[in-house]
């Protein structure tokens, strides 16, 4: 595609498939560097149990969990921190290691307000009440096997789960211009199993949510 | 892969032996998915399952196709699956892109799936950059059809009928050897890919697709989707068969939102 100074740029396509990417036959080294990328960027989820041992798997005994509330990105991690969590009534239960591009996370669990992590925490009165706070970016490849190796240590019947996440106000399609919205506000997607009552409007089309929350 | 709503008649809901699969390819102006949400918005199509895939990037909204406060509020995802059973069609919409390295094994699934689920045939609406054309492309329609060998039996005589254009192969080596010629689709996702195996599979696949660039690609749409009707009439085709494709309620503020007053 020529642009108005005359220079000759490949127009990125809203399709977003690498053209490049089919045409080149991969070569032993290729798979090789590729699995090596992959095992990198694996997610490892380390539980502690009751006998405060670390574990990576919880494989024998899925663990019984009557609601599970996610915050995704450091605002709803902060809003946690501030209004939910506090040492008398929450324990440490699991931690997840990881790394892409934009960060890593560690295994330990004393993390600062600015780091990187994603923690599980558990309600001591209520052991079946799961919390994680998850303030590192999980890339789209590793999405999926968050999800699995998250929900597959978990028994899923009568589970509640509760997602808090931000987007900018700026991303929300509406009539009117963004500029006079009043903000911050809250839009709720559900599914049609969950039939509490829903404390704000629902979000409404062409509206999506996209990353680890939709996930 | 395919996961069954429990609301879509339970194994009647799933059964698409006899059916035809359409679907798009993720192409250069996404002009397949649009024409997919036009034809699914028009004939009011069921909603029957979905693909559980770790090779699509995620995402989540409420009902795009929502015509009133009582259906706007099932939640839809990014790759579903609407049939219409008295026109033995089933529809598969993506709604997000390949996450990298993840297109062959969805292409591999895919084809599986179309094969366990004895479905007759595949139309796969696709597009390819309009600025790749060579000079005989670029005067004349700008819509091309392929066919698997297993359809071109089938119905190759019908696409005579109507005289639809080919596409046309490209030298692989351009200016050096003319005499070799390979199918090229710059542009279309997987397309290549789907039409290739699908050769090698048996299975009968069609591919419908338009040349056109980023930009508004509405128009394009209903010109494939038009394209399309005049193979398998999914509605009858007036003079102006584009007021009769209804365009959902999601393609609202396609380019943006509305102005601040301040700024006048």
């Amino acid at each position: 595609m020529a642009t108005f100074f005359g220079e000759v740029v490949v127009a990125p396509s809203r399709a977003g498939v690498d053209d490049e990417e089919e045409a080149r036959e991969e070569t032993p080294e290729d798979r090789e560097i590729r699995r090596e990328l992959e095992k990198k960027r694996e997610i490892d989820i380390l539980w502690t149990l009751k006998s405060g041992a670390t574990t990576e798997s919880c494989a024998d005994e899925p663990f019984v969990c009557s609601k599970f509330i996610v915050a995704i990105g450091r605002n709803a991690a902060a809003f946690l921190s501030s209004f939910i969590l506090d040492s008398v009534c929450w324990e440490v239960v699991g931690v997840v290691k990881l790394w892409n591009e934009w960060c890593r996370t560690s295994s330990t669990t004393n993390v600062l307000p600015t780091d990187s992590f994603c923690l599980f925490y558990r309600l001591i009165s209520d052991p079946t009440v799961l919390l994680c706070q998850c303030s590192c970016y999980v890339a789209e490849d590793q999405q999926f096997q968050w999800l699995e190796k998250v929900f597959g240590c978990m028994r899923k019947e009568g589970l509640q789960v509760t997602i808090l996440s931000t987007c900018p106000v700026a991303d929300y399609k509406t009539q009117e211009s963004t500029l006079t919205l009043p903000s911050p506000f809250l839009k709720a997607l559900k599914t049609k199993e969950f039939k509490e009552q829903v404390c704000c409007p629902l979000l409404e089309q062409p509206n999506i949510v996209r990353d680890l929350p939709a996930a | 892969m395919f996961v069954p709503c429990e609301r879509g008649g339970g194994s009647a809901g799933s059964d698409f032996k006899g059916f035809t699969l359409l679907m798009p390819a993720v192409s250069v102006g996404n002009v397949g998915q649009l024409a997919i949400d036009l034809v699914i918005s028009t004939l009011g199509m069921t909603k029957v399952g979905y693909f559980y895939t770790d090779c699509l990037v995620p995402m989540v909204g409420n009902n795009p196709y929502a015509t009133a406060e009582e259906n706007s509020m099932e939640l839809s995802i990014n790759a579903e699956v609407y049939s219409l059973p008295s026109k033995k069609l089933v529809v598969l919409q993506i709604r997000s892109p390949f996450i990298k390295n993840k297109y062959r094994p969805f292409c591999q699934t895919l084809l599986s799936w179309v094969k366990s689920s004895k479905c007759a045939r595949v139309v796969v609406l696709s597009s390819s950059h309009a600025y790749q054309r060579d000079d005989e492309q670029l005067l004349g329609t700008p819509l091309r059809y392929l066919l698997t060998p297993d359809l071109e039996k089938a119905v190759g005589g019908l696409m005579q009928d109507l005289n639809w254009k080919e596409m046309e192969k490209v030298a692989s080596y351009p200016g050096i050897n003319d005499t070799e010629k390979v199918l090229h689709i710059p542009g279309g996702g997987i397309t290549k890919l789907l039409f290739t195996e699908s050769c090698s599979k048996g299975i009968q696949m069609a591919v419908l697709l338009k040349f056109c660039s980023e930009g508004d690609n509405i128009p394009d749409a209903f010109a494939l989707v038009n394209y399309l009707n005049e193979w398998l009439q999914l509605i009858k085709s007036e003079v102006n068969t584009s007021s009769q494709w209804k365009i959902p309620s999601s393609w609202r503020l396609l380019f943006g939102n509305g102005l601040p007053p301040a700024l006048f």
